[in-house]
C-alpha cells in the first residue's frame, strides 16, 4: 500500500507535486488514507470553520455547518442549502445562447451553433467563481450531477465515524 | 510443428462430456446467476492452491497475446494497422467469455465474444460445423460489431477432441465497400449501404482461407491489397495464440488451463468491485452528452429523402454505485437510432466502455469479461445504443460512442475528485475527429480508398492537477499515434502543406484541455477523386468539468480551383501551415481569389469531387478543460501564448490575462495586473448573470411555446417516445402540464422509424444474443 505525506497531498492539490510522485500515485495501488489527508489539506485552505465532508470541486464543498446541517458551500463562504438539493438552482447563471456571446469565448467557427447547443455558466452569487459550465441543448433540465451516499461512504467504506447531521 | 487433423462430425457435443457448446454456456450462466460469482466460483481453486503457477499461466498467455499482436501487425501494409495499431487479439473460453486480451483496440473483447456466443446460440456446432483448423469471419454490426470495417477472424481451439477455447483477431480495414469509400463513411443511411458484412461465416478450413471467400471478399471492397494483408495479419496472430495455448496445455495440463480460463474471469469481476470501492464514492451520478447529425445541409448527398433532417444524439446516464461496490449504468432517456451510419450495437457500447475504463478505473492487464459480469447496464431497446431495427447503419458508430462516453468520464472523475485522487481526474475525452476519408484512383493508378487515422492523436481532457495532453491519444485506442507524414503520403494521394497545433482547440480551464492539431492536404496525382468530412461541428460532444470549458467545436475548410499549380510555377506564396485564427482566415490570401472555398460549420459531408491542387483541412479536435479559467496561473497562460495554444484575445477575455508582446514577438503576462483584472471579471460575471430559478421561468416559457430548433425538438421527441420516465421527469422539472409533450409527427419533417420497426429477432431461425437489460 502506498503512503504519501500531507505535504505531498497539499502539493498535489496545488498542482505542484513532482511528476515522479504523481506517476507513482497513478501506477501504484492507491493510498487508503488519501481522503483524510485531502480533507485536512482543504480544511486548512478555507477561511471558515465548518467541517468539510466532501469536495465537489475546486471551490465547492459539502460541509457540516455550525448547526450540524449538511450544506453545499463555496470556498468564499456562500451557502447553497441542503446538500441533497441541486446547488445550481441557487447559483447565478449566464447562458451563452447567441453567436455573439459564444464568440466571446471561441472563434465563430469553433463555437457551437446556439440553435443546437448553449453554454450555461454557473457562478457564485457572492464571489463570482465559476463552479460549472453545462453544454446542453436548449430546454435541457439543469443537471443534478451528484447525490453522494455519505453515510455509507464514511461508515462502511472508510470505516470513519459518520459525522453528525441535524 | 502442430498438425491439425480433421475430425469426423462430433456427435457428443463440442463442449465435451456429451454437452453442446450451448448447453455448456447455459450452465456457466446459470451458475453465475445462482450466486453472483462467475461460473459460480466462490473459491479460486487454482489461484489459491498454486498462486505462482496461476501467475505464470497469466504471464505466458498475456505475454503471448501482446507478442502475437506486435508480430502480426508487421504483416499489414495498412498504416491504420501497422502505424496506428488498430488491431487486437483476444483469448476466450469455450463459453465465449474473454479470458485475456492483448493491447490495442480492446473494445473487441466484447464484440468478438458476442460473435462466438452468436455461433453457440444459433447452432453453428451443427451447421456449418466447427472443426479444428476452421476459421470464421465476422463483421456483422447487428450481433455486436462496432462497425463493418472491424473485421474479426475467429479460430476455435481444440484439445481432447473438444473445444476448450477460441481466439479472435480483429483489424480495422481501410475500406469495406460501403456506398462511400473509406471505412467509416457517411453517405449511406442504412445497413444495406454500410459495406460488405459477413455473419460468423466459415471462411477457412484446415488453416487455409477458402477460395470462394478470397474471390468474393476482394470484389466487395476497394482497397484489396490492404484487405488481403490485414486478413493474413489476423490469421497469423490467431494461429500464434492457438499454438501458445497448445504449448501451455502440454506444459501445464489441460485441467489447469481450463481452471484458469474461468477463474481469471471471476478474478476480473472481483477486481472491478475492489477498484470501485478503492476509488469512488457510493451514490448517484448523473451526466449527459450530445452530438450533432446535420443531415439537412446540401452537402449531405444521401439517397434517402427521409434521412435529410437535422438530428441530435442524446446520451444521458445515471451511474448508481451501491454500498456493496456494485454498480449500474442506466441510459434511460437516450434518443432513438437514426437514419445515418452512427448507430451502435449494445455490445459495441458496453464493450467500448471497457476501453475507456482501462484508462482510468481498471488500468490493468487483467481486462476480461469479469468486468462485464461485474456491471449492470440498462440500454433501453430502440435507443441509438441498442437499436431495435435491423436496417440501422453503423459505419461510424464512434461518432456517438465517443460522444456518449464523455459523460462517463465526468461521472467517474466526480468520484475521484471527492476521494482526493486528483491525479485520476479527467475532464473527458476529446471528439476523435475529423475523419479525412474518400477515394478514387490513387497515385499508383489503383482503385483506392483513404481513411486518415490522424485522429488517433486527439487532444486529451484536462486533469485536476495538470493540462490535458496535446495531440496525444484517442479514447478508442490508448496506444494511438498520429502516424508519420511520409507514410500517409505513401498511402494517400495527398501532400502535406502543413501539420500544426490547432490553436484554441483545447477547452479553457485552470488546467486546459490538450490541443488538437491540423494538417492541410493538397490533392496530388489522384483521378476521379472524392473526399468528405466526418466530425462534430454545430455541437461539442464533451463538456468542461468543474468550471472548465468544453473544447472547441469542429468546422470544415476545403478549397477548389485554387490555381496552386500556377502559383507554384510563379513562385507566389502558398497556404502553408496553420489555419491559425478562423475569425480572420489567411489561407484564402494564398490561393486564387476566384477559388471555390467552403469554410463553415458543416463538419460532416458526403463525397465531394476533388481535383489535383484542391485543398482539404484535417482538423483534429482538442479536449475539455478543468476548473475556473481565472484560476489558471499566469505563467501557464504566457506559455500558451508563446506556444500558440491560445489566441491572444481569448487569453485576455477568458483567462483575464493582461498581456503584452515584445519586438521579437514574445508574449508576457503581467501577473499583478492580471490578478486585478480577474477580480473585475468575477464582478462582471455576477453583474451579467441572473438567479438560476429566474432563468428557468423564461426557459419554461420557451418550452411551452415550443421555441427551439427542429433538431432539438426531434431529439426530445424521440427520447420521450422511448421513455415515459424521461418525459415525466422533464415535465416535473419544468413544471409543465401533465399532457405537455412533443411528438415527431408535429415537427413537419419525415419520421421514418418512429412507429414501424423490425428487429433481428423477426428473422426466422435467429436467436438474438442479449447481453444487457433492455
Amino acid at each position: 500500500m502506498s503512503q504519501y505525506t500531507t505535504k505531498q497531498v497539499s502539493e498535489l492539490v496545488d498542482g505542484r507535486l513532482d511528476w515522479d510522485t504523481v506517476h507513482r500515485m497513478l501506477s501504484m495501488p492507491k493510498d487508503a488514507d488519501r481522503f483524510e489527508k485531502f480533507i485536512q489539506v482543504l480544511q486548512e485552505k478555507v477561511t471558515w470553520k465548518d467541517r468539510i465532508l466532501l469536495a465537489l470541486g475546486p471551490h465547492l464543498y459539502i460541509v457540516q455547518n455550525a448547526e450540524k446541517k449538511w450544506v453545499t458551500k463555496c470556498s468564499c463562504g456562500h451557502e447553497y442549502g441542503d446538500y441533497r438539493q441541486n446547488w445550481k438552482l441557487e447559483a447565478l447563471i449566464y447562458v451563452r445562447d447567441d453567436g455573439e456571446k459564444m464568440n466571446e469565448v471561441y472563434p465563430k467557427l469553433m463555437a457551437p451553433d446556439t440553435n443546437w447547443q448553449v453554454y450555461r455558466e454557473y457562478c457564485c452569487p457572492t464571489c463570482g467563481v465559476m463552479h460549472d459550465v453545462e453544454a446542453p441543448t436548449p430546454w435541457y433540465p439543469v443537471i443534478h450531477d451528484f447525490e453522494p451516499d455519505l453515510e455509507t461512504f464514511y461508515g462502511q467504506w472508510l470505516h470513519l465515524p459518520v459525522p453528525e447531521r441535524a | 510443428m502442430n498438425v491439425h487433423v480433421k475430425i469426423p462430425p462430433v456427435s457428443i457435443g463440442l463442449a465435451g462430456n456429451g454437452k453442446t457448446l450451448k448447453q455448456h454456456r447455459d450452465e456457466v450462466l446459470a451458475r453465475t446467476e445462482s450466486n453472483g460469482h462467475y461460473n459460480g466460483l466462490t473459491h479460486l481453486d487454482l489461484k489459491e492452491k498454486n498462486p505462482i503457477g496461476y501467475e505464470k499461466l497469466f504471464s505466458k498467455l498475456r505475454g503471448g497475446l501482446v507478442h502475437a499482436r506486435e508480430t502480426a501487425k508487421k504483416i499489414a501494409a495498412s498504416p491504420i494497422v501497422e502505424q496506428e495499431g488498430e488491431l487486437c487479439f483476444t483469448l476466450y473460453n469455450a463459453a465465449g467469455d474473454c479470458i485475456l486480451t492483448s493491447t490495442g483496440i480492446i473494445i473487441h473483447v466484447g464484440t468478438m465474444g458476442a460473435a462466438i456466443k452468436y455461433m453457440i446460440e444459433n447452432g453453428w456446432e451443427q451447421n456449418p460445423g466447427i472443426n479444428p483448423g476452421d476459421m470464421f469471419t465476422n463483421n456483422d454490426c447487428s450481433i455486436g460489431n462496432v462497425h463493418p470495417c472491424d473485421i474479426a477472424t475467429i479460430v476455435p481451439i481444440f484439445a481432447d477432441g473438444r473445444i476448450i477455447g477460441w481466439v479472435g483477431g480483429v483489424t480495422h480495414v481501410i475500406d469495406t465497400g460501403s456506398v462511400s469509400p473509406g471505412s467509416m463513411s457517411t453517405g449511406q443511411v442504412q445497413r444495406f449501404g454500410d459495406g460488405y458484412q459477413v455473419t460468423c461465416r466459415k471462411t477457412g478450413i484446415n488453416d487455409t482461407p477458402l477460395t470462394d471467400w478470397l474471390h468474393e471478399s476482394q470484389r466487395s471492397i476497394r482497397a484489396t491489397k490492404y484487405w488481403i494483408l490485414d486478413e493474413r495479419t489476423r490469421i497469423a496472430g490467431c494461429h500464434m495464440i492457438r499454438d501458445l495455448v497448445e504449448d501451455v496445455i502440454r506444459e501445464d495440463g489441460l485441467d489447469n488451463f481450463e481452471k484458469f480460463a474461468y477463474e481469471v474471469i471471476e478474478e476480473g469481476r472481483r477486481g472491478l468491485h475492489s477498484r470501485i470501492k478503492a476509488l469512488t464514492i457510493p451514490g448517484i451520478y448523473r451526466k449527459v452528452a450530445f452530438v450533432d447529425v446535420p443531415y439537412a445541409h446540401e452537402d449531405i448527398g444521401c439517397s434517402s429523402a427521409f434521412a435529410k433532417i437535422d438530428t441530435i444524439m442524446h446520451s444521458p446516464v445515471e451511474i448508481k454505485i451501491n454500498g456493496d461496490a456494485t454498480w449500474r449504468m442506466d441510459f434511460e432517456g437516450a434518443s432513438r437510432w437514426g437514419w445515418h451510419s452512427y448507430n451502435a450495437n449494445q455490445v459495441a457500447f458496453t464493450s467500448g466502455i471497457w476501453v475507456m475504463l482501462t484508462q482510468t478505473l481498471v488500468p490493468t492487464e487483467r481486462i476480461n469479461d469479469g468486468a462485464y459480469y461485474g456491471s449492470k447496464f440498462h440500454l433501453p431497446k430502440g435507443t441509438w445504443m441498442n437499436p431495435d431495427d435491423r436496417r440501422t447503419g453503423h459505419a461510424y458508430a464512434w461518432h456517438f460512442l465517443v460522444s456518449g462516453w464523455s459523460a462517463l468520464w465526468r461521472g467517474l472523475s466526480t468520484a475521484y475528485y471527492g476521494r482526493g485522487y486528483l491525479e485520476e481526474v479527467n475532464a473527458g475525452n476529446g471528439n476523435t475527429s475529423n475523419w479525412l476519408q474518400g477515394g478514387g484512383i490513387n497515385q499508383d493508378g489503383d482503385v483506392h480508398a483513404v481513411n486518415s487515422f490522424e485522429p488517433a492523436a486527439t487532444g486529451t481532457g484536462a486533469c485536476a492537477i495538470k493540462d490535458g495532453l496535446n495531440h496525444a491519444a484517442a479514447v478508442w485506442n490508448p496506444e494511438g499515434d498520429m502516424g508519420d507524414i511520409e507514410i500517409w503520403e505513401m498511402a494517400e494521394p495527398l501532400l502535406y502543406l502543413g501539420r500544426n497545433i490547432k490553436t484554441n482547440s483545447g477547452g479553457y480551464g485552470k488546467y486546459r484541455g490538450g490541443c488538437g492539431f491540423e494538417t492541410l492536404r493538397m490533392v496530388w496525382k489522384a483521378h476521379d477523386w472524392t473526399m468528405f468530412f466526418m466530425g462534430n461541428g454545430y455541437m461539442n460532444s464533451d463538456w468542461g468539468f468543474m468550471g472548465g470549458y468544453p473544447s472547441a467545436t469542429g468546422y470544415r475548410f476545403e478549397a477548389h480551383q485554387t490555381a496552386l499549380k500556377e502559383r507554384i510555377a510563379q513562385g507566389l506564396s502558398l497556404p502553408l501551415g496553420a489555419d491559425r485564427d478562423v475569425d480572420t482566415p489567411d489561407y484564402e490570401n494564398h490561393i486564387s481569389p476566384t477559388a471555390k472555398v467552403k469554410r463553415d460549420k458543416q463538419a460532416m459531408t458526403t463525397e465531394a469531387v476533388y481535383e489535383d491542387y484542391d485543398l482539404y483541412l484535417n482538423y483534429v479536435r482538442g479536449g475539455p478543460g478543468f476548473g475556473d479559467p481565472l484560476d489558471r496561473d499566469s505563467q501557464s497562460v504566457e506559455s500558451d501564448l508563446n506556444n500558440k495554444y491560445v489566441l491572444p484575445r481569448y487569453a485576455e477575455k477568458v483567462y483575464g490575462a493582461v498581456i503584452s508582446q515584445d519586438g521579437r514577438g514574445k508574449w508576457s503576462v503581467d501577473h499583478a495586473k492580471t490578478v486585478a483584472r480577474r477580480a473585475e471579471i468575477r464582478k462582471e460575471r455576477i453583474a451579467r448573470s441572473i438567479p438560476t430559478r429566474t432563468w428557468m421561468e423564461s426557459e419554461r416559457k420557451r418550452i411551452l411555446a415550443k421555441d427551439a430548433s427542429t433538431a432539438v425538438q426531434q431529439m426530445f421527441a424521440t427520447s420521450f417516445a422511448l421513455s415515459p420516465k424521461f418525459l415525466s421527469d422533464f415535465q416535473s422539472f419544468w413544471n409543465l402540464p401533465a399532457d405537455w409533450t412533443i411528438n415527431e409527427s408535429e415537427l413537419g419533417i419525415p419520421s421514418f422509424g418512429a412507429k414501424y420497426r423490425s428487429g433481428l429477432d423477426h428473422l426466422p431461425g435467429v436467436t438474438r444474443v442479449v447481453l444487457v437489460e433492455e
